[in-house]
């Protein structure tokens, strides 16, 4: 594999380690309004709208597994979760390529959406004895809140890390066109001429 | 082309939801000994140093977030002490004020044992409102008017002694003049010497009360206690029992008392700061006439 193929892969998992490491270590440990915030979700729906659905998943996939044994919960939860964000995102940026600048933030708001009635779900399926009461409906919404309030800020920080390392980045696409000897998209003759 | 990569991304989504799936049950069912519990301790293991340090190294970032969550939860938390401070206050009052209440209705039971006023109906009232202008007229309304049985000329106690009469009865709400009233005079008698005179307000200060028309050889000393006389003559007419107390001697000038036959008291009961009394009704009705001795 050519080093330029190795850049996303190795940038993706200094990020989701050095991530979830903070994750950890610092931001769950913060409450806003008596819920703890979770970047980790905003993180992979940003992979995925950057890099593509299967980037997304597999990126998902590690974070969740990452998460999971750092955590010390059941392992395949979070990242069965992370999987569906990922992937979900993804598929949203090949499909419909959104351009809308608040695009991000509609998505964290899902990934967080989905990470966290997920979680409660797959908690109850395993037999987690809770109830479901106005509190913890509440904490969802705020939690959801939270995650389109910092969506921007993670996206925008995603973005800047797998700048020049996504296979389709116009900017590298221009860069190698330039230095392999190729004539500017200026001086090309369009693709109708031929 | 476009159809192997639609595969291998199909192929490699199914693959991890598989693994997944396979982790979390194997997980589900394994006991803390087996391998995937062992690789999770692992895990933690090597990274437990991490986190710590890292939790070091964020520690002013974490403070720093933390200082605006924990500043709101400082001002919701200062808004609900406010609350209840201000709650525990009001009962406080409300406690107070029933303490007080009950000191007085205690006093108004033991004055009714303590004192031959049997031949009454006595009836409690509470004070409903006072004369702000007491230095001439000193009245105060309470809730029991001539529905409850009280008539006009009813003598009204407290729970330390006798506050005055009543001078106007409604349906639900009477009037009583207390003997600070300039309008009042009392029949009183000396309780060590037994000698009878009139007691009425003094003129501006209606707190020190006038023993007047005192026998020329009355003696009298500061501290003795005088009571209603209950005298139906026509000199010293009294409309209240006997033996309530009026008020302690608080000043024998001697001159004073052989000039003008006239001593200086004190009331006993707290006639400014009444919350309850007791008229004694019923008196006339009971017996034709109140009951009182001659002088």
């Amino acid at each position: 594999m050519s080093e330029t193929n190795w850049q996303l892969p190795l940038r993706l998992a200094a990020l989701g380690f050095v991530a979830v490491i903070v994750q950890i270590a610092a931001v769950s440990q913060v409450t806003i309004f008596g819920v703890s915030i979770d970047l980790a979700p905003l993180l992979v729906a940003s992979v995925g709208l950057l890099a593509g659905s299967l980037p997304g998943a597999v990126f998902g996939f590690a974070v969740g597994l990452f998460v999971d044994l750092a955590l010390v919960q059941t392992l395949g939860v979070t990242s069965l979760l992370y999987i569906l964000i990922g992937y979900a995102a993804g598929r949203l940026r090949e499909l419909r390529d959104p351009a809308h600048g608040l695009v991000p933030v509609f998505v964290g708001a899902a990934a967080t959406a989905i990470a966290t009635v997920g979680f409660a779900l797959l908690q109850f399926l395993l037999g987690v004895d809770a109830p479901v009461s106005w509190l913890l409906l509440r904490q969802v919404v705020v939690a959801i809140l939270l995650g389109a309030l910092f969506a921007l800020p993670v996206h925008a920080l995603v973005r800047r890390i797998v700048e020049g390392a996504l296979p389709d980045d116009p900017r590298r696409r221009r860069r190698r066109a330039y230095t392999t000897g190729g004539l500017s998209p200026l001086s090309r003759p369009s693709q109708g001429s031929r | 082309m476009y159809d192997r990569q639609v595969r291998r991304r199909r192929v490699t989504l199914i693959v991890l939801v598989v693994v997944s799936l396979f982790l979390l049950t194997i997980y589900f069912g394994e006991d803390e000994g087996s391998p995937l519990h062992s690789v999770q301790r692992g895990v933690i293991a090597v990274l437990s140093p991490i986190q710590e340090g890292a939790s070091r190294a964020l520690k002013p970032a974490r403070d720093l977030f933390g200082w605006f969550g924990d500043t709101m939860d400082a001002k919701k938390e200062r808004d609900q002490l406010r609350a209840q401070r201000d709650r525990l206050l009001r009962q406080v009052v409300d406690y107070q004020a029933a303490i007080a209440e009950n000191r007085q209705l205690r006093g108004l039971v033991n004055m009714r044992s303590s004192y031959d006023v049997d031949a009454y109906t006595p009836v409690t009232a509470r004070v409903t409102f006072r004369n702000p202008n007491n230095l001439f007229r000193d009245t105060i309304g309470i809730d029991a008017g001539t529905g409850a049985g009280v008539h006009v000329g009813d003598a009204v106690i407290s729970g330390s002694g006798l506050v005055g009469h009543v001078s106007t009865a409604a349906g639900n709400t009477s009037i009583v003049t207390l003997i600070t009233d300039q309008r009042s005079y009392v029949s009183g008698r000396l309780l060590a010497s037994q000698d009878l005179g009139l007691v009425k307000p003094s003129l501006g200060d209606p707190l020190d009360l006038q023993m007047s028309q005192l026998p020329r050889r009355a003696t009298a000393r500061v501290g003795d206690v005088v009571v209603t006389a209950g005298s139906i003559s026509d000199r010293l007419e009294s409309p209240y029992p006997p033996k309530i107390p009026i008020g302690t001697v608080t000043r024998v000038d001697a001159e004073e008392l052989a000039s003008n036959n006239r001593i200086h008291l004190s009331p006993i009961a707290d006639l400014r700061h009444l919350d309850f009394v007791q008229v004694l009704t019923g008196g006339d009705d009971a017996d034709g006439a109140r009951a009182q001795t001659g002088p």
